[in-house]
Parts: structure tokens; sequence; C-alpha cells
């Protein structure tokens, strides 16, 4: 008989197979990710911190019976039947059956748990930021040195003056060193003395006492400290998302949040690539008004609707805050497509002119009841926007009816290679 | 006080420690009792100790020490690893290798006790039944197996340097969807010699490149198809149809598989043939491992080689291995192969030397032969499930478990039918379905290919005889079907027959053009 130790092997002999599984798991997740979103609320993935997906992909398939047809089965245990009983079956039929199968393929709770960033980072993998221009431009990052702490070594200028002396007044408690006050008393004792002999001690001891200050000095080199920096980056790259809503009476609940999702889905995108996102929700009636989020999804509003009016909110909110050489501006605007005839000049020349030269992107979503057709009638403001569009200008618009019409339409006009072509629905 | 301390001299081992001469006393000592009481017969040992790492990778890998890598294998050892990380099951103790030397895996986790169960169990119990069952004689070569693994897996490998790992992966990919259906049942051919089979693959190739002269490519082949015209009623004789050996068919017929992948087939078709008598005799086997440990365990403890603390840790890990929850009880999922294994071979023991009036009836051949030992040899070196129960399930055992057969037909509105429990009138309908349960002929289901298309569309033809009306799992079906036309690569047609020998499904499954054109042309 061999005895053989095995233990120091080379471990992880299938790591090479883990491998290979990973890698194909991947292709299996990822299309995982993009069919369930579909489905999913974006709720769930803003609030879900994990996402967790069954692998279709990774069956390892084989031919097997699939129930049904006459079954016999032996079973041990019988109490109480006696031959000819009849006993009800389970509701979900075969009930017997499954735990027979069972056996074999126990893989069906195989699953994978991405958390939220994996989930979105494969969700808007395939996904570009229209004209990146000025992020490229502002890739190097400033960098802005920040306060950290102490440490003992670094330049005269950045002595820590407070934290040095309280180290050496410690240090100093702690070995006792004489006090100035002490040896200038002991000085003027020794100054008044007459007796010769005594004169002699106190000499003894002064010179005990200053032998002593000498050794433990006032500052010592191991007392300094410097004040630490640290550099941090600091993103020049910065985002601001507008969202533009009309709140009139004409759009519906269903429409509102046609809307609502598209916004989450564009500020989940522009949080992916930018540090820091800024949203501004405009709504407007026939007026528009700056507001906060509760009360632009969820505060009801009634009145006409001219469209301009948030425009001309829009830009004067850029020109006070959102400098458009330092910012990069998007802007997504929903409507049912209502406009006054007379607001339609306005509205083109002020897009035209002041909103989408400051833009990065502006999307048009137009929103329609839930039975309506994508392919509906021309509204007032798509026939506007269309005469605008051109291949130069940074802006895009869909048609949406459906809730599962929201992420496709998304990830058309998101996508890699249309980043230029944008502007075509 | 003496003989307390003589007694402890005996012991093979205190406590739960165990050392490298620990093991070899232990396996002396169980050798001892094997060889010389029980009388077993025994392929060298070699016990190899690993951790429980190493145990999951040879879990995800069927057990085997060597094999060809395949994603399949990492996706089992990170199912298995979730589980056993989270707790939700305990790793096997030990896995046995039907080879020669016969290797047993332990865990370096083991307390000694266990060592001592697993070395019982595994290098007795299974080596014994490996080495003299007349299917493993048949149809697994102990002596070869490892070096043909070993030849698999390089094979494999260069295949994936020449071919590319795509290619490769997914010729596996369709092989191992049908490996279930790529075993002969029937012995019909000489018995398997793995080692010549790699040597006539070595000798064919160094062939094949000896007569390669790239001149034969441009000899215009006009005339060729004349002759296939001529050679069609002799090669739909030679396709050997009807053939049920899926694997086998393709590997010889497919007309557009490269060699490459013929072989990969090939190679496939060996690893499950290697384990199709595993599947034959899962209670029987398990049964003879546990019979034989739980007999040296014993005796160890009768001669005092195994003190009473350690006698009470074995019989409570034997006593969980044996269990066999009821029918009603929640942790039942069927028959436990090792409680049924083992109480049958304990019953049998029973009636071999204290039989009732009424085994004598059943069992007239064994009953009060007296050589209980003599007559379980016997068994374990001619059946397999399906026939051990037949023979040697015992009214006695049916009324232990209670025993009762539920008939379920989906026609019968009243529900299920309890069609036997365990009197008179049950023990032979028991029986007789408990023994068709293990019959793989019987459980897995008939698949042939019956004809192929060869003067039109060279279609392949496959039938399905549904017994009972139980159908294919469609979800399944479907994705096998598409692997076996793509390694077809012309369209293929799987239809299923009802009881009444009538076809009422029809599943299609067209060749992947690309695949097609880039891996299969």
């Amino acid at each position: 008989m061999h005895i053989i130790d095995r233990r120091l092997n080379p471990r992880g002999k299938s790591l090479e197979n883990r491998q290979r599984f990973l890698r194909r798991a991947k292709d299996a997740v990822e299309q995982a990710v993009k069919r369930s979103l579909q489905n999913r609320s974006i709720r769930d993935v803003l609030d879900g911190g994990e996402v967790t997906l069954p692998i279709g992909g990774m069956a390892e398939p084989g031919l097997h019976r699939g129930g049904g047809g006459i079954q016999d089965r032996i079973l041990p245990g019988n109490q109480k039947f006696v031959e000819g009983d009849f006993i009800k079956r389970p509701p979900a039929s075969g009930g017997g059956r499954s735990s027979e199968a069972g056996e074999g393929d126990g893989e069906d709770g195989f699953r994978f748990v991405l958390t939220r960033e994996e989930f979105l980072n494969i969700f808007l993998e395939d996904l570009e930021l229209p004209d990146l221009a000025k992020r490229r431009l502002s890739e190097t990052e400033e960098v802005t040195p920040q306060r950290a702490g102490f440490s003992v070594s670094g330049s005269p200028s950045n002595i820590a003056v407070g934290r040095t002396t309280r180290l050496a007044m410690m240090r100093r408690l702690a070995l006792h060193r004489p006090k100035v006050e002490e040896i200038e008393a002991l000085q003027k004792q020794i100054d008044e003395c007459d007796n010769a002999e005594e004169r002699l001690v106190l000499e003894d001891r002064l010179r005990t006492l200053t032998l002593k200050s000498k050794r433990i000095p006032y500052i010592d080199p191991l007392d300094v400290r410097y004040r630490r920096f640290e550099n941090t980056p600091k993103p020049v790259v910065k985002a601001v998302m507008f969202c533009l809503m009309d709140v009139s009476g004409s759009m519906s609940e269903h429409m509102k949040d046609l809307a609502k999702r598209f916004y989450l889905l564009l500020y989940l995108f522009l949080s992916q690539r930018y540090e820091k996102v800024e949203i501004v929700f405009i709504r407007h009636t026939e007026k528009a008004e700056e507001v906060d989020e509760e009360t632009f999804f969820y505060s009801p509003a009634t009145g006409g609707t001219l469209v301009s009016s948030a425009l001309a909110v829009m830009r004067s909110i850029v020109a006070a805050r959102f400098d458009p050489t330092e910012w990069n501006i998007y802007a997504a605007q929903a409507s049912d497509g209502d406009n006054s005839y007379s607001d339609g000049a306005l509205t083109g020349q002020l897009l035209q002119q002041e909103i989408l030269p400051a833009c990065q992107y502006f999307a048009y979503i137009e929103v329609g009841e839930e039975d309506g057709d994508s392919s509906m009638s021309r509204s007032p403001l798509w026939t506007l926007y269309q005469e605008i569009r051109s291949a130069a200008l940074p802006l895009a618009m869909r048609k949406v009816c459906r809730r599962n019409e929201i992420f496709p339409v998304f990830h058309d006009l998101f996508q890699k290679k249309a980043a230029k072509a944008g502007a075509t629905p | 006080m003496k003989t307390s301390t003589r007694h402890k001299e005996k012991l093979l081992f205190e406590g739960a420690d165990w050392d490298f001469p620990t093991l070899q006393r232990i396996h002396d000592a169980c050798e001892d009792i094997a060889l010389g009481e029980l009388g077993l017969d025994v392929y060298p040992n070699q016990i190899e100790v690993i951790t429980s790492e190493q145990m999951l990778d040879a879990y995800s890998s069927t057990g085997m020490p060597l094999f060809y890598r395949h994603w399949s294998f990492g996706k089992h050892f990170a199912h298995h690893e979730a589980f056993y990380r989270r707790g939700m099951r305990d790793l096997a103790y030990e896995i046995v290798i039907n080879s020669s030397p016969c290797i047993s895996y332990l865990m370096e986790e083991n307390t000694a006790t266990m060592q001592t169960l697993v070395i019982a169990h595994a290098a007795f119990g299974h080596n014994h039944f490996f080495k003299n069952n007349y299917l493993f004689k048949l149809w697994t070569d102990a002596e070869g197996i490892l070096d043909y693994l070993d030849f698999a897996k390089s094979y494999i490998s260069r295949c994936e340097e020449r071919y590319g790992e795509v290619a490769v992966e997914r010729t596996l990919d369709a092989a191992h969807a049908l490996m279930s259906h790529g075993v002969h049942r029937y012995a019909g051919k000489t018995q398997v010699d793995l080692r010549q089979e790699e040597k006539r693959l070595q000798e064919r190739r160094a062939h094949e490149e000896k007569i390669f002269n790239d001149l034969w490519r441009t000899v215009p082949v006009g005339l060729k198809r004349n002759k296939s015209d001529r050679d069609l009623e002799h090669r739909r004789a030679a396709l050997g149809l009807p053939q049920d050996n899926i694997l086998y068919f393709l590997e010889k017929s497919a007309p557009r598989l490269h060699p490459w992948q013929r072989e990969i087939l090939r190679i496939v078709r060996h690893v499950a043939q290697y384990f199709h008598p595993q599947r034959q005799t899962k209670v029987m086997n398990e049964g003879t491992a546990t019979y034989v440990h739980y007999n040296i365990m014993q005796r160890l403890h009768e001669r005092g080689q195994l003190s009473d603390g350690n006698h009470f840790e074995f019989l409570k890990s034997h006593t969980n291995v044996v269990f066999q929850p009821m029918y009603d009880d929640r942790r039942f999922s069927g028959f436990n192969p090792y409680a049924l294994g083992f109480a049958m071979m304990q019953d049998i023991e029973r009636i071999v030397t204290e039989p009732t009036g009424e085994d004598r009836d059943w069992f007239p051949d064994i009953a009060g032969r007296g050589d209980p030992m003599a007559v379980l040899r016997d068994i374990w070196a001619n059946y397999r499930d399906e026939s051990f129960v037949s023979q040697f399930l015992s009214p006695s055992l049916m009324r232990r478990w209670r025993m009762f057969q539920l008939h379920d037909d989906p026609e019968v509105q009243e529900g299920i039918l309890v069609s036997a429990i365990h009197d008179e009138r049950g023990y032979r309908r028991i029986r007789r379905q408990l023994s068709r349960d293990y019959d793989i002929g019987h459980t897995d289901p008939a698949i042939e290919i019956v004809d192929v298309d060869l003067a039109g569309d060279r279609r392949l033809l496959l039938q399905h005889r549904a017994t009972n009306d139980e159908f294919l799992e469609e979800e399944d079906l479907k994705l096998v079907l598409q692997h076996l036309a793509d390694l077809w690569s012309y369209d293929v047609l799987l239809e299923e027959l009802d009881s009444k020998e009538s076809v009422v499904r029809k599943h299609v499954a067209h060749p992947r053009t690309s695949s097609r054109q880039s891996e299969f042309a």
C-alpha cells in the first residue's frame, strides 16, 4: 500500500476551469442584465443593493423525461394504506415526481449576485455619452492639497507649532526638566547667600540643574511635527442635467411616469460617467419654475402650455450657475407635444440660439398614452423640433408610449456609435 | 490493571489525531480483516491525503484525478463550493477511483476514526466491488484508465492549441449533452483496452503524417461520385442502424466532422462508458462498501484495536450514512442507496445464517447455507442493482421498511392508486417495480437513431419510444437536438412514439450555419 500526501500539490487545480466558467458566465450575465431591465422598474435598480440573476446560458442539457404519463413508484414507510386505496393528487400534479427528479439537477438555484455597481456597469456598458469633448479637454484633473493629520518630516514652512510645543511640553514634564524660574530662584538664592559652605551646596545644585536642563532641551527634534497634506484629485468634470417637463393638464399620470423613467435612466447613466452630477428640475405650464424632485414628480399642477417659458428659465439658470465652458450640460425634455401656437417661434429661437449651443446633448421625449401609437400624429412641438434639427446640433427626439419602450429608446439614443448621429430618429 | 495496559498497546490510535504511521497501521489492520476474515480480493491500494479544496476539485471533475479542461467543471466547483462555504452541505468523506492501484482520497480534516471508516469503506469495500463485479470487469479497464485520462487531457489541450478553444469547447459541449447516450448497453465487442486505444490513435496519426502528400489535394475527384452512388446500399448497412449509441454513430458516420472532433467524441464516449457500470450498481456498490466497513469496524472493536469512544464515534457516522427517511418525512428524497444496500446485505447474511420458513421458501438456494461471506461475494460479483433487487429483496425487509407501491395514471380521476403494500399479494409486485426503477435501460429514455436519408437531404431520424407515455422534457431536448444537429451538420428529426407505437410529437433542429461553415466544414 502507498500513502501519498497530496496536500502540498499545487492548489487550484480547477482554476483554469473556473476561469473558463467565469468567462462564459460573463456573457450570460450581460445578456441577462439587459433582458432583466426590460421588465424591471427603475426604482428597483436605484434602491436595491444587489441584483440576483439566474443563469440560463450556463445550462448543460441532457436527454431526460419530462414527467407525465403513467408513473409507478415504490416508497417506504406505509402506516395506513391498504391495497386499492386512492390518495388525492397534490395540487401541483407530479409533486412526487419532482422530488425524484431532484436527485440529479440541484442546480436550478445557481445564481449570480451582482452589486448595484457591477449591475450598472454591465447594464450601461455599451452606451456612450455623446460629445464628450469638454470632458476630454479637462481630463487632467485638478489636484488640491488637503490636510491629512501630522507627520514627523516635512518642510519648515509646514511646522505645526501648536502640536510641536505640546509634545515638547509633555516631554519636558515627563523628564522633569528644571523650570527656568527654578534656576532663576536658585541663582538669586546664591547671590543672596552669605554662608560659603551653604553657597557651595547651592552652586552645586545649580550646576546639576543647568546640566540637566542642557541635557533635556526645551524643544527636541523629536517633538517637531509638520502638517501633512495629501493631494486629492478634484474632478473638474462637472455635469448638470436639466429635467424639463410639461405638467399641464394634458399630461396624464402615465405620461409623467414615462418621463420619470427616462430621467432616472439618464441620471443613472450620467452618474456612472461623472463624479458629480447636479440635477435641475424645471416644470412648466404656461410659466415655468425650478422645483425640487418631490414637487417635480408628485405635486399636481394645471394650466396651459408655454414651452418657451421652461427654456427661458433654463437659460437663466445656466447663465447664473452653470458656465458652459466648465459644465457639461445635458437636458432632457418630456412633453406630450402640446404647445401654444403663438409660442412656437419663440421656443424655436430659444432652443436654437441659446440652449443648444450650451448643451452637450438635448433629448426630447414625446410621451403618449399607453394605448397610443408610436407613430402618432405630428404634434406642434415635434414638428417644430424637427425643423430645427440638423446633424450639427446635439438634439435627439423620440416618441414613447409604453413603459417597456423606455429602455430601448434610451439605449438607442446613447449607443456608442450613434454618438454623432444622435439626431436621427 | 495489566490487562488494560495491554489493551492500550493493541489500540491502533487514541483520540482523534492521526499521522502517516497511524494510517499505515489502520490500513494494515483493515487489510488483515478484509483479506483474512472476509475473504475479499482487492486491487493494490493507494491512499492519498488531500485538503478540502482539493476534494472540491476532485468532486467537480466527476471524481477523476486528472481530467481535460472544460468550463462545466468550473461551474460545478463554484456550485459545490458555494454550498460548502455556506455550510449547507458537507463534503463527502472520501472519493474512490476504479483504477489499479485503487486510489482513495482521504480528507485531512477527518478524525482518525473517520479515516479508519473511509479506508475500510473505500479501500476495501469499493475496491473489492470494482475488481470483482462483472460489469466493471466487462466495461472498465482499471489498469488503463489513468493513462487514458492523461492522454485525453493532453490530446484535448493540443486540440485547443491547434484549432482554438472555442471550437473545442463547442464540440465538447455537444458531446457532453449526448453523453448519456454515448454508451454501449450490451456487450457485443471485445473487452475494452484503453492503452491499446491510445496506441491505436498514435499509430494512425503517424501513418497519416507519413503518407501525407499535398499533391493529392490537386487530383481531380470526378470519379468518386459515381463510386459513392454504387456504395449507397452498402453504406446504409454499414451505418449499423438502428443505433442507440448516438455518440458512437456520430463518431463513425457524421459526414463533416474533423478527425480531431471524432476523437473528442470518442474520448467523451469512453468516459461515459467508464462510468456506465457505476450508474447501474449504485445500491450494490454502496451497500457492499457499507457492509464491509461495518464488519471491519466491528471486528476492530472486538479485537480491541478500536476504543469504545472511537467505536461510538464510528457508529454515529454509520447511522447517519444508512439513515432512511420514510416517505412522509420532509427529508425524504427517494431510497438512500447506502441504506437499502446495507439493509439488503445484512438481510442476506441473516437468511444465510438464521433463515425462517418464509426465507427457505423464497430463497431456497442460499437460505441456511451458513457461509454469508461466500454468498455475498458471489452476489457482489454477478449482479447489478436491477437483478440484485429482483432476486434478493426479501419479504421480511419489505415489511420492515413498510414498502408500498403507488400507481399514478393521469386518466384516473380518483387520484393515485395504492397498488400494492407489504403483504402476500404485494411482495412480488413491489419487488418487480423497485427492480425496474434501478434498471437504467428502463429509466433512461429509449432513443435510437433509426434512419438517415442518405440519398436526399441527409436528414438524421431519431425515435423515442415513450414507455407509459412519458415524453421528453422539451426545453433540454431542444438544446440537445441543436448540439446533435451541429455535429451531424444536417437537419435532425426526433419523433416520439407513444405506447401505441404512433408518432405523437416531432422535434426538428437545423445545424447552426456559422458552425457549419467555420467549425465543421
